[in-house]
C-alpha cells in the first residue's frame, strides 16, 4: 500500500497562504510607526554628519584665534563666518560640536557593544543552564547593581586618567547590567517553547540550539536594549567630561563644551545651551527609536 | 523474528523528582512526577498514555526522549540502557510530536529550514538531496511544496501539526512519541490529524507512544493503554479489554467522561468531584482514595501493590491477590 496524501486528509485551509512572512510584517509595522521613523532619521542625520565631519564641518575644530573668542552665533547678531559662533579660545563651535557627534556616536556604540556582548553572554548562558550557571551569574548583577556607576567610573577615570578609550572602556564593563537581565529573562522565557525541545531531541548541539533557535527569537529585545544602553553610555561620556574626568580637552566632545562653557554661562548662555540642545535630541531620539523598535516586534503585536 | 520479545523501549522503576521553591522564601520541596513507573514499549504497537492533565504523561515523554533524565530507574532502548546510548543515534530511532504546534516550530525560520533540521544536524545528504527529501515528506504529511517557504506565522494550526510530523519523520524513526498531538486542534482538524498518524503508522511500521488526556482519542488509535495517576500506573489493559471492562475505579471515571457529549473539548469531566490533588503532598495510602467512590479505611492507609495478571496489571485494593 502505498500512501497517497488522501483528498479528505487535504485541509480546507491549504489553498491559501498567502499571508505576509514575519519580514514583510516587521517591515510594514516598521515604516508605519511615527516615533520609530523620527528618532531614527535624527539618528541617521546625525551619524551621516559624524562620518563626514571633515567634508560638512566649516573649520577646523582644534584651530584657535584669540582675536576672534566668544563670537556670538549668528541668530544673535554674529556672523556667517562662524554660524554658531566661537567659544573662549576662539574655536568655531559648530565644527567642535560636529567633530563632538563623532566622540558621542562613537563611545555609545563601542560601550554598548561591549557591555552588550558581555551582558548577552552571561545572560542567555544563565537562562538556557539555569541552575548553578543562573546563580552565579544573577550574583553578579546583584553586585553590579549594587556599585554606583557614576561613582565607580570617576573613581576608575580619575585612577587611570581620562581618555577616549578609558571612558568606552569603563563604561563598556559597567552598562551590562540591562544586558543581562533582560537576556536572561528573554531566554528563559524560549527555552520553554516546543521548538527547542525539538532541536534537543533532534540531537543539535547546545551552540547550535543557542545561535539558531534561541538567540534569533530574543534578537527583537537585544536590539531594544542597544539602543537604549547607547543613550546611557553617551549621558554617562558627557557626565563623566562635564566633571573633568571624561575625554580630555581639547578633543570636542559635547560634554566637555557644556563644561567649558559653564563659567560663562549668565552672560552668553548660548555657550552650555547650544551643545545642552544637541545631547538632548540625539538622546532623545535613540530613546525613541527603542520604544519604537519595542513597539513594532512586541509579541502581542504580532498576528 | 527472534529480538521480537524485547521490547524496542522500556522503563524500569523510574522516578523523576523535580524539587519545586513555594514562594519567595520558601523551602524547596521535592515533587514526584513520575513515580516508580515501569512500561514496556513493544515493536510496532500503540500504547496509549491517558491521565488528567499533570499527572506526569509529558514529564514520562521527556525521559523517553532522554531530554529529562530520570531520578532513578533506567530507561533501555532495544535492551541497552540509554545512557549508553549516543545522542544523535538515539535522535534518529525516536522523534517527539509534541501538543503545540505553535510553540513547536520556530517563528523565525521557514518550513524547509525547520524540517531539513534533522538532516543539517545529522549531516545527511547534500543540499540538492535534502531539498528532495523535504519535498517527499510535505507529499506525505499532504503538504504542497511550495510552503517551504513560508513561515509558520502564515499557517493554521493543522498545518503546522503537518510540518511537526513531517519534521518527526524525515529521518524515518523506529519510535514516535506523540505528547497529545490533537488537543491544541480545532476539532475540525483533529480527526485528520488522527487519521493521518494512523495512516504513516502503518506505512513506515512505526511504534508510538500516544499520549492524551482525552480516552476517546486512545480508542481511535492504542493497541494497548497505560492509565496515569499522579506519576503512576493504575491500570495497563489491552483497549479492548480496557474499554468493556475497565477495573481501576478512575479508569472507570475516565470511561464515563467520554460519554459526556463532546469530549474533545477541553479537559474530559470526570464527575469525580474533588479536583486534583496537590501533587507536592499526595494522599496517604492510596492517591487515588480521596476522589474513589468505593475507597475504604484500607485505601486510606495502604498503598495497594500493582497486580500483574495476563489482562495487564491493575493497582487497588479492590483487586489485589
Ligand atoms: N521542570 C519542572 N519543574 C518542576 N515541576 C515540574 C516540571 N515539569 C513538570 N513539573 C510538574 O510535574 C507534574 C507533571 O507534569 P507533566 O508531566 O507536564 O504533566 P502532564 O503532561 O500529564 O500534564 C506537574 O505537577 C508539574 O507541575
Ligand atoms: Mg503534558
Amino acid at each position: 500500500m502505498t500512501l497517497a496524501p488522501s483528498t479528505n486528509n487535504v485541509d480546507p485551509l491549504l489553498q491559501d497562504i498567502v499571508g505576509p512572512t514575519p519580514g514583510q510584517q516587521l517591515r510594514r509595522r516598521f515604516f508605519g510607526h511615527r516615533g520609530l521613523m523620527i528618532g531614527a532619521s535624527v539618528v541617521a542625520v546625525l551619524l551621516v554628519i559624524a562620518l563626514l565631519a571633515p567634508v560638512v564641518a566649516p573649520h577646523d575644530p582644534y584651530a584657535q584665534d584669540l582675536l576672534a573668542r566668544m563670537k556670538p552665533p549668528v541668530f544673535l547678531g554674529g556672523t556667517w563666518e562662524h554660524i554658531l559662533g566661537t567659544d573662549h579660545l576662539g574655536r568655531d563651535y559648530l565644527s567642535r560640536l560636529i567633530y563632538g557627534a563623532r566622540v558621542s556616536l562613537l563611545i555609545g556604540f563601542v560601550a554598548a557593544l561591549i557591555s552588550g556582548t558581555i551582558g548577552t553572554a552571561m545572560g542567555v548562558a544563565a537562562g538556557y543552564f539555569g541552575g548553578r550557571t543562573d546563580a552565579v551569574v544573577t550574583f553578579l548583577i546583584n553586585v553590579r547593581l549594587a556599585m554606583p556607576v557614576v561613582l565607580v567610573a570617576l573613581a576608575v577615570v580619575a585612577i587611570l586618567g581620562g581618555s577616549l578609550q578609558v571612558v568606552i572602556g569603563v563604561l563598556g564593563l559597567l552598562l551590562w547590567d540591562r544586558f543581562a537581565v533582560v537576556m536572561r529573562a528573554s531566554t528563559l522565557q524560549v527555552r520553554g517553547r516546543e521548538y527547542v525541545s525539538a532541536a534537543q531531541a533532534i540531537g543539535a548541539s547546545t551552540p547550535r540550539i543557542l545561535l539558531s533557535e534561541i538567540m534569533p527569537n530574543i534578537l527583537n529585545n537585544l536590539i531594544v536594549v542597544i539602543t537604549l544602553e547607547m543613550a546611557h553610555a553617551i549621558l554617562l561620556e558627557a557626565t563623566l567630561s562635564f566633571l573633568g574626568l571624561g575625554v580630555q580637552p581639547p578633543t570636542p566632545s559635547w560634554g566637555l563644551m557644556v563644561s567649558e562653557g559653564k563659567n560663562m554661562m549668565l552672560f552668553e548662555p548660548w555657550l552650555v545651551l547650544i551643545p545642552g540642545a544637541v545631547l538632548f535630541v540625539l538622546v532623545l531620539a535613540i530613546n525613541l527609536m527603542g520604544d519604537g523598535l519595542r513597539d513594532v516586534t512586541a509579541p502581542e503585536n504580532r498576528s | 523474528m527472534s529480538q521480537s520479545d524485547t521490547p524496542v523501549l522500556e522503563l524500569r522503576n523510574v522516578t523523576k523528582t523535580y524539587s519545586v521553591k513555594q514562594g519567595l522564601f520558601g523551602k524547596s520541596k521535592p515533587l514526584t512526577a513520575i513515580n516508580d513507573v515501569s512500561i514496556k514499549l513493544a515493536r510496532g504497537e500503540v500504547l496509549g498514555l491517558v491521565g488528567e492533565s499533570g499527572c506526569g504523561k509529558s514529564t514520562l515523554a521527556k525521559i523517553l526522549l532522554g531530554l529529562e533524565a530520570p531520578t532513578s530507574g533506567e530507561v533501555l532502548v532495544d535492551g541497552q540502557t540509554l545512557g549508553g546510548q549516543d545522542r544523535l543515534a538515539l535522535a534518529r530511532r525516536i522523534q517527539p510530536i509534541f501538543q503545540d504546534p505553535y510553540s513547536s516550530l520556530n517563528p523565525r525560520k521557514n518550513i524547509y529550514d525547520i524540517i531539513a533540521l534533522p538532516l543539517r544536524v545529522h549531516g545527511i545528504g547534500d543540499e540538492a538531496s535534502r531539498q528532495k527529501s523535504v519535498r517527499e515528506i510535505l507529499d506525505i504529511v499532504g503538504l504542497p511544496a511550495r510552503v517551504m517557504n513560508n513561515y509558520p506565522s502564515q499557517m493554521s494550526g493543522g498545518q503546522r501539526q503537518r510540518v511537526a510530523i513531517a519534521r518527526a519523520l524525515i529521518m524515518k524513526p523506529e519510535i514516535v512519541i506523540c505528547d497529545e498531538p490533537t488537543s491544541a486542534l480545532d476539532v475540525s482538524v483533529q480527526s485528520q490529524i488522527l487519521n493521518l498518524l494512523n495512516e504513516l503508522r502503518q506505512e513506515f511500521g512505526l511504534t508510538y507512544l500516544f499520549i492524551s488526556h482525552n480516552l476517546a482519542v486512545i480508542e481511535h488509535l492504542a493497541t494497548r493503554v497505560a492509565v496515569m495517576y499522579l506519576g503512576r500506573i493504575v491500570e495497563e489493559a489491552s483497549v479492548g479489554g480496557l474499554f468493556d471492562a475497565a477495573r481501576h475505579p478512575y479508569t472507570d471515571a475516565l470511561l464515563k467522561s467520554v460519554l459526556t457529549p463532546e469530549p474533545e473539548l477541553g479537559i474530559p469531566d470526570t464527575h469525580l468531584g474533588m479536583s486534583y490533588p496537590n501533587p507536592i503532598a499526595p494522599p496517604e495510602g492510596c492517591h487515588f482514595h480521596p476522589r474513589c467512590p468505593a475507597a475504604s479505611d484500607l485505601c486510606k492507609s495502604k498503598r495497594p501493590t500493582p497486580l500483574f495478571d495476563p489482562n495487564g496489571r491493575i493497582e487497588c485494593h479492590l483487586h489485589s491477590p
